[in-house]
């Protein structure tokens, strides 16, 4: 295939942009829809073409373009060029794939929205910048992407910019992206200093002619990449802005906040694996970040009433799986499960949207209930995401977990086993607050009263005045009580939900009889620089795999019975039990007061520095100050030397004669400076 | 006929003579004679800078171009010497470029006394002009000076409070104090080696023929670089800076910080004190990494729009001082790539400020909130200046700032990785000042100022303001080369090599903090016999002369 074709798989997106951007406006609703909708297919049909391309080719190998520099100085240089290589390949196809599925879910759910070209043009917008991220060839222009997607996160999760809560939540994003950023920048500047560029083929290469090479400034610059890894994928102590990220729209959340965008930092790990390979105490550093993530956010998400705040901390959760994954050195096993992800995860936040647009804004899930028969189809996909992020045996989420739990089990890293068992228990937390959600809006009796939210829809017609509404509103004004979603809404829903179910076969472990095909097609990008010391076990027993398996089956046995119980059987005991453990639920939903101590340590101290001692006292009193005792100093000696101008001719007569009697006296009594 | 030679005395010439035009223009009330003259002149100005990247060479041993070297006195040796090289010419040209821009900018905040504006301002394009395409020293100080009266005028007649007077007494002493001594170093360079012209004295600096007396020409770099230093401003040196930017007049703004003092930095303190300039480099890294994060700091915490856009200047301003003097290739292009971006930026953001205040009559932020809905167009210029002046990747300001921070990270001075660090920490605060000012103008509720006013979208006029800095700022962030690769022959020049610095010729003057065993092998080889003689304790020239008057 002709390579060139590589350029247009962003551009196409951005021309959408453009497009919809500066005419959308104008445009009927109809055109900016089959504007952003063309713009994400075309490059999906490339990715095809790319697809068939791989197939064909039986060796493994890469394909590269290069244009023009794009910065270009005496002993630096930086080009746009692009790269495909397997897990390029992996990436695009889940971007572009999920990508486009949820563009054609947005054009229902967005349907009555006002700002329905902006929201197009801003969605076009991230395919670009996301695209450029995985198609890069260098750290530069990965960056490029990696804040592009910022920029369109930031935009979207502000889209009802009316709303404080909306504005805060974007802001707070792009701010602690930057913060990760910062690391990042720091990381580039570090390899510049010492590799002289930043082409990934360059500085793998010059790290594979070293050997020897290991730990030192590498640790410093891959724990400066970790830093911006956990800012763009949400881990400690960078996540605090996914939760709040859910006030933009649930389209938005699916595409950016959990199939695409945060994975950028487990594949930018997995993208730099020659670095981290070098450097064990980073890679330790990942796991841990990784392990500490998955198990604190799971927990948060126990006690969340918000539905879409429980997918949200499961997306932090799951993120640390990835980390996880990466950390031990299995970093095919990462992106299965960032893929895996990228399926359940869009299926069921598209799902929760398809639930509140049946309840016409409703978020809360104590509010909801039996909703099985009234939304079918969202109930049966919903519940395909639920079973597969649980890890029902031969979902695509059990294979990805089951996976990554096997690699932490059997790698040499430090602490593995216990690395493990906080895997297992966040497993066993998975699948309980998955079900919780699962039974609490599906099960049970409903506990939402029509006749309110058939009222509710007209205050949502104009977002401007709906201000102060708490939730997002992204629903129909044109319907009445509870109802299913429309067919451009549901067969997505149901694509994703097949992917969801089947999407692990890819994958099957050689334990279970597989060939575990996604890792060998991985396997060039991962060896490509020579393999580092690998921390995985190559050959543990086939009954470890199975041993651990059945452990894990057992958690989600224990998961979906706990969740049984407690909200099915007997609905009162959840609510003895919050009673009975009072310290730790409110531990739990205060969510560990961990933005309340970001808060008091860190954002109120700079902003009392900034106002208080470097503008008050050093700016105004000391800079300022001092211009304007110099100014004064001048305006009094001035003063005086008008004194001296007085106009009376006698004074005048006395300066002359004090002068003339200084320098007699100075001629008189030898006072002789060298002149 | 070859242009070459005239271009840059056509370049000087043109607003000059335009401003001697403007004069004779009878003033009539509500006519928009002198708006439309203004505007032709700085227009045809414009195109006759567009004269110099179309015909520059950018061969590295080009030196200075279209020069043209006239006698003017002949003694003292004075002469209408003017050039431009790497360094200078997309200065000329960025300086074409925002006189248009800033005449459109004034089409309607200035009514009364339209004629003394616009005089005084073609008078400081000129003298902008002249500071950047001088080669003659004494010609150099003449246009120095001739900035400053303009200015101080202009804040002093159209600014906006009742502390207009006070900004604009502020603004010229802070400028005025330190280029008189400024004057007294030229004089005494002069006294020293017979010549103003700038490529002689180069030479001479390079051969180290100034002078044999090292304390005297540390003294006259430090005049020149504190004189340069108050203009840009180098923190802490800024306490004119807000004062003048909440008086100025939104066209005057636009030209009010940066570009003059730093390429005079450029060209003066590093073409004459190289090894001087070399030495103070770590101080100079130091204030400017603390400039960056100070600037940003407090930028966060006003209300004030003005000062918010003040202090967030600085910011910027720091970060070139911080890239220019880590004496890499990739700090001092950046930091002349980041002067020109600085500047666009800078001129959007306080053409924007004009637009709202314009509309609301105010520049609290309290006063405002929820615009977006009624401004599309605004808001959509706002998120991308703020876009550019964050440094988002693809836009102009990333590649400045890019390559000003790695070029910190590779420097020669001590403790530059410390610096670096706390210089990029400056990304983080950038974002989130820029970022509060969107939302608290343009988002959440409607403030109470917007009920009172009736508020309207982007004219015709704005929109041909806006929309060229918006366009430069993709294509200098996607096509930098175009730009870079006249600076970059500059950048090479005054970078070091590696290897080719190490601290020699100052050796006898910093032995404690500088204890190099190579730099001693090599002493011989490197500095000049008179010199290395002649340093052991003479007595300071300056105060010899200073006596003798």
């Amino acid at each position: 295939m002709n390579p060139n074709l590589l350029w247009l798989i962003p551009l196409l997106p951005f021309a959408g942009f453009l497009l919809n951007g500066t005419l959308g406006r104008r445009l009927p609703r109809a055109a900016v829809t089959s504007i952003a909708l063309l713009f994400t297919l075309l490059p999906a049909l490339i990715v095809c073409d790319l697809w068939l391309y791989f197939k064909a080719a039986a060796a493994p190998l890469s394909l590269a373009v290069q244009s023009h520099p794009w910065i270009a100085i005496t002993g630096f240089q930086v080009n746009f060029a692009f790269t495909v290589d397997h897990l390029t390949l992996v990436m695009l196809s889940v971007v572009t794939g999920v990508g486009f599925l949820i563009h054609i879910y947005s054009a229902g759910y967005m349907a009555h929205e006002d700002g329905y070209w902006r929201f197009f043009a801003y969605l076009n917008l991230f395919m670009f910048f996301m695209l450029v991220l995985v198609l890069s060839s260098s750290f530069l222009l990965l960056f490029v992407g990696w804040e592009g997607v910022g920029l369109a996160s930031y935009l979207l999760i502000g889209f009802y910019f009316g709303r404080d809560s909306a504005a805060n939540a974007g802001k707070k994003a792009f701010v602690v992206n930057r913060i990760g950023d910062f690391g990042f920048l720091l990381a580039m500047f570090l390899l510049i200093a010492h590799f002289g560029t930043l082409s990934f083929d360059q500085v793998f290469s010059a790290l594979a002619a070293q050997p020897a090479l290991h730990g030192g400034f590498l640790t410093a610059i891959c724990l400066l990449l970790v830093v911006g890894a956990a800012g763009k994928s949400a881990q400690i102590p960078l996540y605090i802005w996914l939760p709040d990220a859910m006030e933009g729209p649930t389209p938005v959340s699916a595409l950016i906040h959990a199939a695409t965008m945060v994975t950028a930092g487990i594949y930018m790990v997995a993208r730099c694996h020659s670095l981290f390979d070098r450097s064990p105490f980073a890679l330790a550093v990942v796991a841990c970040i990784g392990a500490a993530t998955a198990l604190m956010s799971a927990t948060i998400g126990l006690v969340q009433h918000d539905i879409k705040r429980v997918l949200a901390y499961s997306t932090v959760s799951q993120l640390g799986y990835m980390f996880l994954a990466c950390g031990v050195g299995a970093y095919s096993a990462g992106i299965f499960h960032l893929m895996t992800h990228a399926f359940f995860k869009a299926l069921l936040f598209l799902s929760a949207g398809s639930v509140i647009h049946a309840l016409s804004g409703e978020q809360d899930m104590r509010v909801m209930g039996g909703l099985r028969k009234r939304i079918p189809v969202t109930f049966w996909c919903m519940t395909a995401g639920v079973f597969a992020i649980a890890g029902m045996p031969f979902f695509s989420g059990f294979f990805s977990k089951d996976e990554i739990l096997y690699q932490v089990f059997t790698s040499h890293a430090p602490g593995a086993k216990l690395l493990w068992l906080i895997g297992v228990t966040t497993a066993l937390l998975t699948s309980f607050y998955m079900f919780r959600l699962w039974f609490k809006t599906f099960f049970g009796a409903p506990r939402f009263d029509e006749r309110s939210l058939a009222a509710g829809h007209g205050a949502h017609d104009d977002h401007n005045k709906a201000a102060e509404a708490e939730h997002d509103s992204g629903q129909a004004a044109h319907a009445h009580g509870v109802h299913e979603s429309p067919a451009v809404m549901t067969v997505p829903l149901t694509v994703l939900a097949l992917l969801s179910v089947i999407g692990g076969f890819v994958g099957v472990p050689i334990a279970f009889g597989g060939h575990n095909e996604f890792e060998h097609f991985l396997d060039p990008v991962f060896t490509a620089y020579g393999a580092g010391q690998s921390l995985a076990e190559p050959s543990a027993p086939a009954s470890t795999a199975l041993t651990l398996t059945a452990i894990a089956v057992t958690c989600f046995l224990l998961g979906l019975l706990a969740a049984y119980m407690l909200y099915v059987r007997n609905p009162g005991r959840a609510g003895h039990l919050a009673q009975q453990f009072q310290p730790v639920y409110t531990v739990l939903d205060r969510k560990y007061w961990v933005d309340q101590v970001y808060d008091a340590l860190i954002v109120t101290p700079l902003l009392v520095l900034s106002r208080g001692l470097l503008g008050g006292l050093i700016d105004t009193g000391v800079i300022q100050g001092t211009g304007g005792a110099a100014g004064g100093l001048t305006c009094g000696l001035g003063g005086l030397a008008r004194r001296i101008q007085s106009g009376n001719l006698r004074s005048y007569a006395g300066w002359i004669a004090a002068g003339a009697a200084v320098l007699i006296a100075v001629v008189l009594f030898g006072l002789h400076p060298h002149f | 006929m070859n242009l070459d030679h005239a271009i840059l005395t056509i370049i000087l010439c043109t607003p000059l003579l335009g401003a001697g035009v403007l004069a004779l223009l009878p003033e009539r009330d509500g006519a928009k004679t002198h708006h439309i003259a203004a505007l032709a002149v700085t227009l045809l100005t414009f195109l006759f800078t567009l004269h110099l990247p179309s015909h520059f060479s950018a061969a590295t041993n080009a030196g200075f171009q279209f020069d043209q070297n006239l006698p003017w006195i002949p003694s003292p040796s004075i002469r209408y010497h003017v050039g431009v090289d790497g360094l200078s010419m997309w200065l000329v040209v960025l300086t074409g470029l925002l006189a248009p821009l800033g005449v459109l900018a004034s089409w309607h905040s200035i009514r009364a006394r339209a004629k003394t504006f616009f005089v005084l301002f073609l008078l400081q394009q000129v003298a902008m002009i002249g500071i950047f395409i001088a080669l003659d020293l004494f010609l150099y100080y003449g246009f120095w000076e001739l900035s400053l009266v303009p200015m101080a005028l202009l804040i002093a007649t159209f600014g906006r409070t009742e502390n207009r007077r006070r900004a604009a007494i502020k603004f010229f002493l802070y400028a005025f104090i330190p280029s008189a001594i400024l004057l007294v170093a030229i004089v005494w360079l002069y006294a020293r080696t017979g010549t103003f012209d700038m490529p002689t004295l180069q030479a001479l600096a390079a051969a180290h023929h100034i002078s044999p007396n090292n304390h005297a020409l540390w003294l006259c770099s430090l005049a020149f670089l504190v004189a340069f230093a108050v203009k840009v401003p180098i923190f802490p040196l800024h306490g004119w800076l807000s004062d003048a930017i909440q008086e100025a007049p939104t066209a005057a703004v636009m030209v009010l910080a940066g570009k003059l003092g730093l390429y005079s930095i450029l060209r003066f303190s590093f073409g004459i004190f190289p090894e001087q300039s070399r030495h103070i480099a770590p101080l100079l890294i130091a204030l400017g990494a603390i400039g960056i994060v100070y600037g940003a700091l407090i930028a966060l915490v006003q209300n004030d729009l003005k000062k918010l856009a003040a202090f967030s200047t600085l910011s910027h301003v720091s970060f070139i001082a911080l890239g220019i003097f880590t004496f890499t290739v990739a700090g001092v292009d950046g930091g002349v790539f980041q002067l020109l971006n600085e500047s666009l930026i800078g001129a959007a953001l306080f053409i924007l400020l004009g637009l709202l205040y314009e509309r609301y009559g105010t520049y609290d932020m309290r006063d405002y909130g929820g615009l977006a809905a009624r401004h599309p167009w605004m808001i959509t210029f706002y998120v991308i200046t703020s876009l550019a002046a964050v440094g988002l990747p693809m836009m102009n300001g990333f590649v400045g700032e890019f390559l000003i921070l790695s070029g910190a990270m590779q420097s020669f001075a001590r403790h530059h990785i410390a610096w670096a660090v706390l210089g990029t920490s400056g990304v983080i605060f950038s974002a989130a000042y820029m970022l509060t000012l969107i939302q608290r103008v343009f988002y959440g509720k409607t403030g109470y100022r917007p009920d009172e006013v009736q508020g309207w979208d982007l004219t015709g006029r704005e929109h041909l303001e806006l929309w060229p800095l918006a366009a430069l700022f993709l294509v200098m962030g996607l096509a930098s080369p175009y730009w870079t690769r006249a600076i970059d022959t500059f950048g090479t020049a005054v970078a070091d090599r590696p290897q080719s610095f190490e601290p020699v010729h100052l050796k006898h003057m910093e032995t404690e903090t500088y204890p190099s065993p190579r730099a001693s092998a090599q002493h011989g080889a490197f500095v000049d016999p008179t010199l290395a003689a002649a340093a052991q304790g003479q007595p300071a020239p300056t105060t010899d002369k200073g006596a003798k008057y």
